[in-house]
């Protein structure tokens, strides 16, 4: 029987692709509320994962979700933001809400001036873009959200700011989050649970419990400065 | 005015509003010159039609269908791109056309004709015109999302498949309205133009969209009129008169 509290089951999952084997034996539960880091190296399969737990591409195993709604926000780099049709960012939310209240308030929550909504995509810059995408993902109400790599092509202080947006959306609704990231840093300050993926599960449960020196040896090869925050 | 100059003026006006809606979908598509291959395909239909004198649009309608299953057949049996595939098959397809067309007919085909219009087919074309209207209407944001990022669309449930679907479904009866009007060899300027001088000059979708479908229909509206007047074909006078809108639009730009 699946706990009430159970987001997420994952049981043996093995995704192929012409022949390849990009993912082996992949079994996790996410529970409601958590923050979940996949980390590993690139062509660890790591947004094959995300697109698979969505249904994008044909999988052997079992994906099963208790929730209601989910959004997904792709890399940006895989977003198209030149050659289309004049959208501006108001009529992009509208694809989502006619509520035009609902709009304004979600633009004003991820920090950006309302003034932005009559402009198109390509008159943002990378950060105020990452910005937008995450409050047009949930200004539906999801009870999960799905991020790959959020912050890529964003500088330092950028991504900072990003994650503390995004962890300020995490605290004040019920949401859980599924993250793909590299940085070592952001699994260390947020994340509740997290899967060392290269090509099959290398660790998975509490950062601090997992995320041994060896373990990260084992993940990324030989050469990994590892620095642990102390502060959480 | 004669009434068959007011026929032509309905049917062009519809079918150029249409075409000007649909095109704008295609311009954010990267689909915009589609159009004009598709237009290529349907001439040894149009031939056809003209040979044994049955409703040009029917016969594009056919050879468009042919050509399409010509293109999917070959795309899964080669690995080519599907634009490859098209240029392979509407050359072919354009040359089979002057097989069989007969030389007194060839303006016709290539250049379109407004002189025989009946009552029953503007009525027909106007019903047509009205449904693609409310498909491209239903799939409008759903392909305007899935450009951004087919991943965007499906995570807020949009079926790719059926969408696709309905959207080439669209293209190639709009094709084959348009043949009709600016023949053959220009239905790729009929769907991107409009689009291209609604783009110019609008800050946002709504703008870009309503101002597409109006330069299409207004475009025809205005090479159906220099038609009567000056009995040169309308299908040339219509393109030109499109392109003078795009020429005006760009000046507009740079006010």
């Amino acid at each position: 029987m699946i706990d009430e509290n159970t987001v997420l089951t994952v049981s043996n999952l093995q995704i192929a692709y012409e022949g390849n084997q990009i993912i082996s034996d992949l079994s996790f539960t996410v529970e409601k509320k958590d923050i979940l880091i996949i980390l590993g190296p690139n062509g660890a399969g790591k947004t094959t994962l995300l697109r698979a737990l969505q249904h994008f591409l044909p999988y052997q195993g079992s994906v099963s979700w208790n929730a209601q709604k989910i959004s997904y926000l792709p890399p940006q780099e895989f977003l198209q933001r030149q050659n289309l049709p004049p959208l501006n960012i108001e009529e992009f939310y509208a694809f989502k809400t006619s509520n035009s209240n609902a709009i304004k308030s979600m633009i004003a929550d991820v920090g950006l001036d309302e003034s932005l909504l009559s402009h198109q995509f390509n008159e943002l810059s990378t950060g105020q873009f990452q910005r937008m995408l995450i409050g047009w993902a949930l200004l539906d109400n999801p009870d999960v959200l799905i991020l790959d790599e959020p912050t890529s092509g964003i500088d330092i202080g950028g991504e900072e700011t990003i994650y503390s947006l995004l962890h300020k959306f995490w605290q004040s609704q019920n949401l859980t989050i599924l993250l793909v990231t590299h940085d070592l840093n952001i699994v260390w300050e947020y994340a509740t649970q997290v899967i060392c993926l290269n090509k099959q599960q290398v660790c998975m449960g509490k950062p601090d419990e997992v995320l041994t020196p060896e373990q990260l040896k084992t993940l990324y090869g030989t050469g990994i400065k590892f620095y642990k925050h102390q502060h959480r | 005015m004669t009434t068959n100059i007011l026929l032509a003026l309905i049917m062009s006006g519809t079918i150029g509003a249409i075409a000007g809606y649909l095109g704008s979908l295609m311009l954010s598509k990267r689909m915009a010159l589609m159009g004009g291959a598709l237009g290529h395909l349907t001439l040894p239909g149009v031939a056809l039609a003209l040979l044994y004198d049955f409703d040009v649009s029917l016969g594009a309608t056919l050879f468009l269908a042919l050509g399409v299953l010509i293109i999917w057949l070959l795309e899964q049996k080669t690995r080519l791109h599907l634009e490859a595939l098209t240029a392979v098959v509407f050359s072919a397809s354009l040359a089979t056309a002057f097989l069989f067309l007969p030389k007194e007919e060839i303006d016709i085909a290539l250049l379109g004709d407004v002189s025989q219009i009946t009552p029953v087919t503007v009525l027909i074309t106007v019903i047509i015109s009205l449904s693609l209207f409310f498909t491209i209407k239903k799939i409008y944001s759903s392909m305007v999302l899935a450009s951004i990022s087919s991943d965007l669309a499906q995570t807020s449930g949009v079926n790719l498949k059926l969408n696709n679907a309905l959207y080439l479904l669209c293209i190639a009866v709009t094709v084959a309205l348009g043949v009709r009007i600016v023949g053959g060899l220009m239905t790729a300027a009929l769907l991107a133009l409009p689009a291209c001088t609604a783009k110019n000059i609008s800050s946002n979708l709504r703008q870009y969209t309503i101002i597409s479908t109006l330069a299409g229909s207004l475009a025809c509206i205005l090479g159906v009129i220099s038609y009567a007047i000056s009995d040169i074909p309308a299908g040339p006078l219509i393109i030109i008169a499109s392109a003078l809108l795009f020429l005006v639009s760009v000046f507009k730009r740079d006010l």
